[in-house]
């Protein structure tokens, strides 16, 4: 077995070291009753490296692969070309193969890349700090929510009709165990999100309000009078980002006055995946940190005064607080942290905005000439790359006929709202740099003939 | 030979010099400084090339940003050569010895990297229509055969993103199978001393009241107290197995037992599964739901911290509060279970954990990791797990206290106390002199049961020879902490770093870095 070092020598003499008779006899705990005498029936055997990638690739071949089809699908995972040096470096075993730096003194590396990871999610979603990562956008939105439960110690959250339905879904159940309560509600087709509505809802037993930015049919809005009203109430507002290359162009919801913002650092630096691992982003204000939940890096100095770095405030986590901890969180994601914080690193600021830019572009000159299309309404009024058509049929079939043309056109809203009526012809259309003419042309001919 | 210019040019030879040997660089050879992205970057530079700035028509409609994010950038060779620099100032498995007890690193393969690579699994959307992924259902849908057979278990649900949230899902499973059937007044769970910090954490975090379980003097549950604590408000019990001190609880069939016929339920925190895989089955000790770490006992990367995954195996009795979405085979075809499709047949489901469908690109790396070693070869990773442990228990026993080492062999860690250490010598200092050593330290001051606790984990992905060269640096250290040699006091002394000042880190907190870049700095 080409992992396992040991020969059948070693085996034989270090037993003879241990004193033990067999390797049995090293599982003498294990109740008789337990004990396997051989491998498992019904599983196969070992196999070589040749014969487990035949497997593999025949697997990966019976799907189809984004970047080889006309490709709008968004929806809280972007499709955005990530630079080749990106994954070189995460692939550098020093990165890959280490763990979490309870050693600070080798895993200067690591904890370098968390603080400047930390520090550029804060710049770009416009907090004070942000932590080195959580699971994914929907675990940071539901820790949020939390969050704010447990600053405010109110129990109610509002959350907006324009948050990503498996984020709302994700705070359901876990609003169900905690008995949080949950105002949400289903976006409408139209060209502006509801804002005044959340407002009217925010109460003295308000926690927080999350609003989405841009939100689940690509609209963006300014939160600031939202902000207001929230603060008016001594309450918190959340903001969920899950497209992070918007804030090139659009200002952060930091400015507009979000207290904690969340979000989705998949689209850069780390791939589609099929929805994972991606790598959740938590940012706040410097007051708020100490009820922030995950792992934290801080800057300190060694004993010959060297700038070095360290996991810190650890008092609120669960191997030092255990039941009392902020979160049961332990393991984050940092290895995608690094990926995201290595294409940060290369867009830099001018990088950003000018990739911001192209994809604004693209989407713009996209929704132009879909709308164009008998059959097709523009939704959206303002938004960054993604934009939401309601069609003149049921969205859903249109989206299965454009798969088998080869097209994966985007996501119906009927596929994350089953069962929401006044949904079902809503589809969400997303274009990022990747996305040609062509294919725009392509999917535009291809849904005239399909609504026809 | 002639070509090259001999005047003055002469075969080195070593040389004793005078003097400091600082540099002017802070460099010392190899192991080289690197300041941060801040103080290197600007916000003009840029290390990917865009065409010109696009014309078109905007649709931010006064949203655009005014201010600067003050994000530096690196041309692309100085990208690379940043990201190197810090990765070498990093401890790593491809180093060495990683023997970080309950955290099983193990090498991890490259075949690995290469599947989850390919375009088909990589570049793959999570909302593609099902049609468009069946390749990617039927690495999930195998991958969960494997986990179900492995662990003698019903079903698993695959979503959870990483070992503290498979046991968020376990729990959150009893809790709803306890609520259908109208015990909402079952609200302990039980948890042993020696549990990880993120059991108690967990169990908090679901809205469970958690109590203590006492440890036998040999570092098992004990089962007569557990027993008596048994009644009306318990939910369940939540047992690591093998144990945090390295043990197989040999009682567990009978923990199982009585929590069942109390009316609970039975959590085991899968972390230390290395140990059994392919000679025990969870399953056949009464387990209910027990997560699984992929990048523990199936040697997905650790990555500094992450992603993780963990699958939560389940019994019959929680199947069907299993979390949504889940992959189901009908006929050739799979299809995806969600809130929409779930219908009556998976009612009883707690819900959605998180969003898609969990951690793809660990469960592919894992399947390729499974299927190299096959059923034969995953039990002769937990023999020599265990083989290796147990090597380095007795070798040293003699020098180091080990409080359980006389009630039998441990499982695939080894577990040693600071009894019998000089007056003002800790564990600590242990640890900081095996990384002079050229050693990533064992778990430290964990599990709480045993004082001073070190927990070395080596893996059976280590030679005998990389064994026998640990144990004797960690005998030699080990001496030196009884001995009481001062210099170990202040260890690490050939690290990129002294020991760091973790209080003035916690006291006065530095998150980010605040200063602008220097582009912006300038104007």
């Amino acid at each position: 077995m080409r992992y396992l070092p040991l020969t059948d020598t070693d085996r034989q003499a270090m037993l003879a070291t241990i004193g033990a008779g067999s390797i049995d006899d090293l599982f003498i705990d294990v109740p008789e009753s337990a004990r396997l005498s051989g491998p498992i029936a019904g599983l196969p055997p070992h196999a070589s490296e040749l014969a487990v990638e035949r497997h593999m690739t025949a697997l990966a071949r019976k799907n189809v692969v984004a970047g080889e089809v006309p490709f709008f699908l968004g929806a809280g995972a972007y499709r955005h070309h990530v630079p080749a040096s990106v994954d070189h470096i995460i692939q550098r075993g020093e990165f890959l193969t280490a763990y979490t730096p309870y050693q600070p003194e080798i895993a200067q590396g690591t904890l370098q890349v968390m603080f400047e990871f930390q520090s550029q999610v804060a710049r770009l979603l416009g907090c004070d700090v942000a932590n080195a990562s959580m699971y994914d956008g929907s675990t940071a939105c539901w820790e949020a929510i939390s969050m704010a439960r447990r600053l405010t110690k109110r129990g109610k959250a509002i959350l907006s009709g324009g948050v990503h339905p498996h984020y709302v879904s994700v705070a359901k159940t876990m609003a169900k165990f905690t008995g949080d309560q949950l105002v949400t509600s289903l976006p409408t087709l139209s060209p502006e999100p509801d804002t005044l509505d959340l407002i009217n809802q925010i109460d003295d037993d308000t926690s927080c309000v999350v609003v989405q930015y841009p939100d689940i049919l690509g609209r963006i809005e300014d939160m600031s009078a939202l902000a207001d009203a929230v603060h008016a109430k001594k309450a918190l507002l959340i903001a969920v980002v899950t497209e992070p290359v918007a804030l090139g162009v659009i200002k952060s919801p930091g400015e507009m006055g979000a207290d904690i913002v969340v979000g989705e650092g998949q689209s850069l630096g780390v791939g589609l995946q099929f929805g994972g691992p991606y790598v959740g982003l938590f940012a706040c204000s410097e007051k708020l940190v100490r009820q922030m939940p995950g792992r934290l890096c801080g800057e300190t100095v060694d004993a010959e005064g060297k700038r070095g770095f360290v996991l810190t405030l650890s008092t609120r986590e669960q191997h030092i607080r255990r039941e009392k901890a902020t979160s049961n969180i332990c393991t984050s994601s940092v290895l995608c942290a690094l990926a995201m914080s290595a294409h940060m690193t290369l867009l830099g600021e001018a990088g950003l905005r000018r990739l911001a830019e192209i994809n604004h572009v693209a989407a713009s000159a996209a929704a132009d000439r879909l709308g164009e299309v008998d059959g097709v309404e523009l939704v959206t009024d303002r938004f960054f790359n993604e934009f939401t058509l309601k069609l003149s049929k049921e969205a859903r079939p249109v989206v299965r006929a454009l798969a088998d043309k080869g097209i994966l056109a985007g996501v119906s809203l009927g596929r994350l709202y089953p069962g929401a009526d006044d949904l079902q012809n809503g589809l969400v259309v997303a274009v990022t740099e990747t996305t040609t003419e062509e294919d725009v042309e392509t999917l535009a001919s291809a849904l005239q003939e399909v609504l026809a | 030979m002639s070509t090259i210019n001999q005047s003055g040019w002469r075969p080195t030879s070593p040389e004793k010099g005078e003097g400091s040997s600082d540099t002017f660089t802070g460099n010392r050879a190899l192991m080289l400084e690197e300041p941060l992205i801040f103080e290197i970057g600007s916000n003009e530079t840029t290390g990917v090339d865009f065409g010109e700035a696009p014309s078109g028509k905007s649709r931010l409609g006064g949203l655009e940003r005014a201010k600067p994010i003050n994000l530096p950038g690196l041309s692309e060779p100085e990208a690379v050569r940043h990201y190197t620099r810090l990765s070498r100032q990093n401890y790593a498995i491809d180093l060495g010895l990683f023997p970080l007890g309950s955290c099983t690193m193990k090498h991890n393969p490259r075949l690995n990297e290469r599947m989850a690579r390919l375009p088909g699994f990589a570049d793959v959307h999570p909302l593609q229509p099902v049609d468009t992924v069946q390749g990617a259902f039927e690495v999930i849908h195998q991958l969960a055969h494997w986990l179900v057979t492995l662990t003698g278990m019903h079903s698993v649900a695959m979503s959870p993103k990483a070992g503290a949230h498979g046991e968020l899902c376990g729990i959150l499973a009893i809790r709803a199978a306890l609520d259908a059937k109208g015990q909402q007044a079952r609200k302990v769970i039980l948890v042993p001393e020696s549990a990880h910090g993120t059991n108690p954490a967990t169990a908090a975090f679901a809205g469970f009241t958690v109590e203590d379980i006492p440890a036998t003097a040999e570092g098992r549950v004990n089962l007569d107290a557990l027993k008596a604590r048994l009644g009306p408000d318990i939910a369940g019990v939540m047992i690591t197995n093998p144990n945090t001190c390295g043990l197989f609880e040999p009682d567990l069939k009978a923990i199982s037992d009585a929590v069942h016929e109390a009316g609970g339920y039975v959590y085991c925190d899968g972390a230390n599964f290395n140990a059994i895989v392919g000679r025990v089955r969870p399953g056949d000790l009464g387990v209910d739901a027990m997560h699984i770490n992929l990048h523990k006992t199936f040697s997905t990367p650790h990555g500094g911290g992450g992603p993780g995954s963990g699958p939560v195996v389940f019994s019959e009795a929680l199947t069907p509060y299993a979390p949504l979405p889940f992959v189901e085979r009908q006929g050739d075809h799979f299809i995806l279970v969600e809130e929409e499709t779930a219908g009556e047949h998976h009612a009883g489901s707690f819900g959605r954990m998180v969003a898609f469908h969990g951690q793809m690109g660990m469960f592919t790396r894992a399947l390729t990791y499974i299927l190299s070693h096959g059923a034969d070869g995953l039990r002769q990773v937990a023999e020599d797990s265990v083989l290796n442990a147990n090597y380095v228990l007795r070798a040293m026993e003699d020098v180091l206290d080990a409080p359980f080492a006389k009630s039998g062999p441990c499982m695939h860690e080894a577990i040693f106390s600071d009894k019998g250490l000089a007056e003002g010598f800790s564990t600590l200092d242990i640890a900081k002199g095996l990384i002079d050593e050229g050693y990533h330290p064992m778990t430290v001051y964990f599990p709480l049961v045993v004082h001073g606790a070190m927990l070395v984990e080596p893996t059976e992905t280590e030679s005998k020879a990389t064994l026998d060269q640990f144990i004797g640096a960690f005998r030699s250290v080990a001496a030196r902490a009884k001995n009481g040699e001062p210099a170990l006091k202040s260890a690490p002394h050939h690290a990129p770093r002294r020991r760091l000042d973790e209080t003035l880190a916690a006291r006065k907190p530095v998150l980010a870095y605040k200063d602008a870049p220097k582009a912006e700095a300038a104007e």
